[in-house]
């Protein structure tokens, strides 16, 4: 291995200024002139707008301007767009309603955006926006999929009936129906997914600034895709031409997907922008973010799994109502379909599996992508169901599982769910987090707890995933409105210094350093003189930016694609400069040599040769080194693996405790360990949390309860373990880096271990199902028979 | 946040001159649950009187049988402090408890008090300990203080100078913490003191409460085992989106137990 090259834990380069507090966030962005917008949210559920009255707000000193709905009708401006289109079981396309980035007409969620007050203050713009007087005719509403499913509930759409969105199948139903006819037993579950609020430690954030001169938009953005954003908000929303419009998302403070989705602030503070002719800034507070970003999960199921007297798994059948909130986020309805049902194989070889996807709209905020976006419901649903047949079968949860694995022999495997997965070996995976979990010593462990007075449980979870989803093709097939592909940049400066220009976004993931590893290992030039940028359309490629784990299996892959030419272009300069064939000529550690002599000329010197051209072959070769690539991957990549958790449950309060949590994920080969082992220890929390904290409730009125710190309950550092993680590598089979993806794993495979272990630990307590969030309050109930 | 005129006097007659000029003038200490709300919008006082200037109220004084906190004493001071820890331990490690380091070290005793939220964990101690509320015009024993949801025995204008705690024999305080804000959904505070035995809850109710049932038991006989079977009574009790008010009854026992169980061990 290469010092800093592919493999090293190398620390991170971007950890300096994020540390010492000098990072660039768009809130620390600051231009000329520039005005402060706050947003006048609906306070209610659900109503029509009679009036709008701006004229005390106007009249304020210092206030600029307020806009509403009807200004930016007037202008033109169109709805915020879908990127995903799904298809109904019947042939109809979804329901897909208009968005206007300032409501007009109704109002359809409490956060809902009314207008926009800009001031030469932000404290004059929020005097102000009180004075905005908005008045609603309040309509009767839906605020959780049980009342928008109820006979006659009110509608959150008029053409959208019964207020379903779509109605969606996968898979074979009548083949399903068969396995189940000639199943020996079947094993059932309901499946609650408890609905997330991501809280990105840096709330979402937006500039707009029109420069009159170049008649030139700038858009800065808390984006984790800035060319999805520019291509959604140029040509749907806005209508600015790509040329005209540059959208920056700088440094970004963490987005878990809620990042993703093209967000009406972001039209409006550009649209304002031109209107008055100066900048236009709006940062979320936190109690903004929680009515305002996008939520995340959302889904009620009832999975049935039939079995062979044996336990070996004949059919899968799963129905599933998914809330997709008030109106289509950018990928809301890809989530609960794509991403979700084509995962109900996991990593096991059930023949025969059905899956329907009923989509509804709510008055609550739109759902879309949350870390994992689809696959931690699919692996929540499906290995609950696997240990409740284990205790249903009475046969041990890892043998069954193991009984109905996908073995190495059987890849590449096509499941009946759409996916054909290239590699894996799920059984070593497992073998090695139950070594490392020294699962054989859990009987000691919980007669020590016992002593003390705890239950003590075991779980575990055997979950795969899809990572990079692709090919572009073929996720157009399936209702996806963009490309997939990633693109890549490799600039060599006339000194032999590095820049990357990369289409993935770092909001957390660390590029800087792990894309620089492997220009390393590439080019050999030193770690310190490679420069990645990234987040800026008007400096990159247009690229697809960072979601579902894809940065390295996609973009990393683009890089190297474009090192690759650039290593050879360098040989044909090397091969000139030495006069030798470009066939003899050996690219290693920096050094072009001529195989067999001791005759070479360093990188750098190359690139002098390419910039510099005098003994150059012109008439063969042009001059310069700066090659792009754009790779679009032949198929999803499958990161698998097996989560192990130990619980302490106190009978007396039902307090559950994670005092062991095991990972033994399979990610392909590893670029660089440390930033993958932060990855799986934030995702694993982020997924304890799902199990055991979090819940995002509304009220029967839609109003959110859980609108802030105190009640919406994150994670915190004392209520996760030391956290035990391993890997065992099978390298990807269709990307030259042999990687997977590791940022969304950690939430995929940890809730269900957790629920499991806390249902093991309750074992002599009767208690066969729990929904998440396992609280304190619910563990109690369910012990006291009230589950 | 609205506009408002903050004041920082030296005095406390300065400090009363102004809350007697100003109608809508608030008292300002550690701002833990003000300021949040002034920030809310939720808020809107005319002026601030911050009490961090004012000379004496900011003292830890052991007067050998009981010590005295002032007002403007915060959490982390009280939980580091020597004199506490010698005196009253159960107290040191209430306030340890309390919100996050971040809170115990501008959250004040005196606003805790004064505030009277019914998650807070001091009103436990004042009633559980017997403490003396003393004001700039008044001492009011802790049974006579808490009367409702943030409501106290405290007139308008009155300022709290220090809560007085006498040594109990033994006391302990048992939490069971909110996870997400980490305010107590129920506290238990059990302390033997020169007047017998008391037993106070904060969490569970409208505001803090004694246990009388519970402390006639303990009366009787000091063990856990004495408390099993006193059914706490869910009606009068809070319910919300963390705890039911059958859970919280539920809790009340339990915590109550474990109080006794800290003290027996």
């Amino acid at each position: 291995m290469t010092e800093n090259g592919f493999g090293a834990a190398v620390r991170r380069k971007e950890d300096y200024r994020f540390i010492t507090g000098r990072g660039q966030f768009v809130d620390d962005i600051n231009r000329p002139h520039q005005l402060y917008a706050q947003i006048i949210r609906s306070p209610i559920a659900h109503g029509k707008i009679n009036k709008v009255d701006v004229d005390a707000a106007i009249a304020m000193s210092g206030v600029v301007a307020v806009f509403t709905g009807a200004d930016m009708a007037a202008d033109g401006v169109g709805g915020i767009p879908c990127g995903w289109g799904i298809t109904s079981k019947d042939g109809s396309p979804m329901v897909e309603p208009g968005h206007p980035p300032l409501a007009a007409e109704c109002v359809r969620y409490v956060g809902d955006q009314v207008a926009v007050v800009l001031a030469e203050t932000l404290a004059i713009a929020r005097d102000a926006a009180e004075l905005v007087d908005v008045d609603y005719a309040e309509l009767p509403s839906v605020a959780n999929l049980e009342s928008a499913s109820a006979d006659g509930a009110p509608l959150v759409w008029d053409d959208a009936k019964g207020n379903v969105c779509f109605d969606w199948e996968i898979g074979d139903k009548s083949a399903t129906d068969a396995a189940f006819a000639s199943a020996d037993q079947v094993v059932t579950i309901d499946i609650v997914n408890n609905r997330l609020i991501a809280n990105a430690m840096e709330p979402r954030a937006a500039i707009g600034d029109y420069d009159a001169g170049k008649d030139e938009y700038t858009l800065y953005t808390t984006s984790q895709n800035p060319h999805v954003i520019r291509m959604l908000m140029g040509a749907f929303v806005l209508s600015i031409p790509e040329h005209k419009l540059r959208v920056i998302a700088p440094d970004v403070g963490g987005g878990f997907g809620s990042k993703i989705c093209h967000y009406a602030e972001e039209a409006i503070v550009t649209w304002a922008s031109r209107k008055v002719n100066r900048p236009v800034k709006w940062t979320a507070d936190r109690s903004e973010s929680f009515i305002s970003d996008a939520h995340g999960r959302d889904h009620v199921s009832h999975a049935e799994l039939a079995m062979s007297k044996d336990g070996d798994f004949l059919g899968l059948r799963v129905s599933t109502r998914a809330n997709l909130g008030a109106y289509l986020s950018t990928f809301g309805p890809a989530v609960p379909t794509i991403l979700y049902a084509t995962l109900l194989a996991g990593s096991y070889k059930t023949p025969a599996i059905h899956a329907e996807v009923k989509a509804m709209f709510t008055h609550t905020v739109p759902v879309d992508s949350y870390r994992g976006a689809g696959r931690p419901e699919a692996s929540y649903l499906l290995e609950r169901l696997v240990d409740k047949a284990a205790k249903q079968t009475g046969i041990d949860p890892i043998e069954l599982r193991r009984r109905n694995f996908i073995q190495p022999e059987d890849f590449p495997y096509q499941t009946p769910v759409a996916l054909e997965y290239d590699t894996g070996d799920y059984d070593a995976a497992m073998v090695k987090a139950i070594e490392l979990a020294d699962y054989a010593n859990f009987d000691k462990r919980r007669e020590e707890s016992a002593a003390r007075g705890k239950l003590r449980g075991v779980g575990i979870s055997t979950y795969i995933e899809a990572c990079g989803i692709a090919p572009s093709n073929v996720a157009g097939a399936l209702g996806a409105r963009a490309g997939l592909y990633e693109v890549g940049t490799v600039r060599v400066n006339p000194t032999g210094s590095v820049t990357v220009l990369t289409g993935s976004h770092s909001h957390g993931q660390g590029h800087e350093t792990t894309f620089a590893q492997l220009v390393v290992e590439e080019l050999g030039v030193d770690f310190d003189n490679i420069d990645i940028v990234h987040g800026d359309t008007g400096k990159v490629p247009f690229g697809m930016g960072t979601y579902g784990s894809r940065s390295a299996a996609v973009g990393g892959v683009a890089l190297m694609n474009a090192l690759e030419k650039i290593r050879t272009k360098a040989k044909k300069i090397a091969a000139h400069l030495l006069e030798a064939s470009e066939d003899d000529i050996e690219f290693k550690d920096g050094q072009l040599s001529v195989a067999g002599t001791d005759r070479s000329v360093a990188f750098g010197d190359v690139a002098m040769a390419a910039y510099v051209p005098h003994n150059y072959p012109l008439e063969t070769l042009e001059p310069g080194l700066e090659e792009t690539a754009f790779y679009d991957p032949k198929n999803f990549t499958f990161p698998a693996g097996c989560h192990i958790c130990e619980v302490e449950v106190d009978p007396d309060t039902g307090v559950v405790e994670v005092v062991r949590f095991t990972a033994g994920d399979d990610f392909g080969r590893i670029i660089n360990p440390m930033i993958v082992d932060g990855q799986v220890h934030g995702g694993v929390t982020q997924g304890i949390g799902q199990a055991l904290y979090e819940q995002c409730v509304y009220d029967d009125s839609g109003q959110l309860l859980t609108g802030s710190m105190m009640d919406y309950c994150l994670p915190k550092a004392d209520n996760v373990p030391n956290f035990a993680v391993t890997t065992n590598v099978t390298p990807c089979t269709h990307n030259v880096l042999g990687v997977k993806g590791c940022g969304e794993a950690g939430a995929i495979g940890s809730p269900p271990a957790v629920i499991n272990a806390v249902l093991n630990a309750l074992s002599d307590y009767n208690v066969d199902d729990l929904q998440m969030p396992a609280t304190p309050e619910r563990v109690w109930q369910a012990m006291q028979g009230n589950g | 946040m609205y506009e408002f005129n903050y004041h920082r006097p030296t005095s406390l007659d300065e400090a009363r001159k102004i809350l007697g000029d100003n109608d809508e003038a608030k008292l300002l200490a550690g701002g833990m649950t003000l300021l949040p709300t002034m920030k809310m919008r939720l808020a809107s006082p005319s002026d601030l009187v911050d009490l961090s200037n004012i000379e004496g109220l900011a003292d830890i004084i052991d007067s050998g049988d009981a010590i005295e906190v002032g007002a403007m004493v915060c959490h982390a001071e009280v939980a580091a402090s020597d004199v506490v820890r010698a005196a009253i331990p159960a107290l040191s490690d209430l306030a340890n408890s309390i919100g996050d380091a971040q809170v115990r070290n501008r959250g004040t005793i005196g606003g805790s008090v004064a505030n009277s939220d019914p998650a807070a964990d001091y009103p436990a101690a004042v009633l559980g300990l017997n403490a003396v509320v003393k004001t700039d015009r008044r001492e009011i024993s802790a049974d006579d203080y808490f009367k409702a949801l943030f409501e106290t025995a405290l007139e308008p204008g009155e300022i709290v100078i220090s809560v007085r705690f006498a040594r109990p024999k033994r006391a302990a305080y048992s939490k069971f913490p909110n996870p997400a804000s980490r305010y107590a959904i129920v506290g238990v505070m059990v302390a033997e003191t020169t007047e017998g035995i008391r037993v106070a809850v904060t969490g569970a109710a409208g505001c803090a409460y004694r246990a009388t049932a519970m402390e006639d038991a303990l009366s009787k006989d000091f063990s856990a085992g004495a408390l099993e079977g006193i059914a706490v009574d869910a009606a009068d009790l809070l319910s919300d989106l963390h705890a039911s008010a059958e859970y919280r009854a539920h809790l009340v026992g339990v915590m109550a137990r474990r109080a006794v169980r800290q003290l027996i061990a």
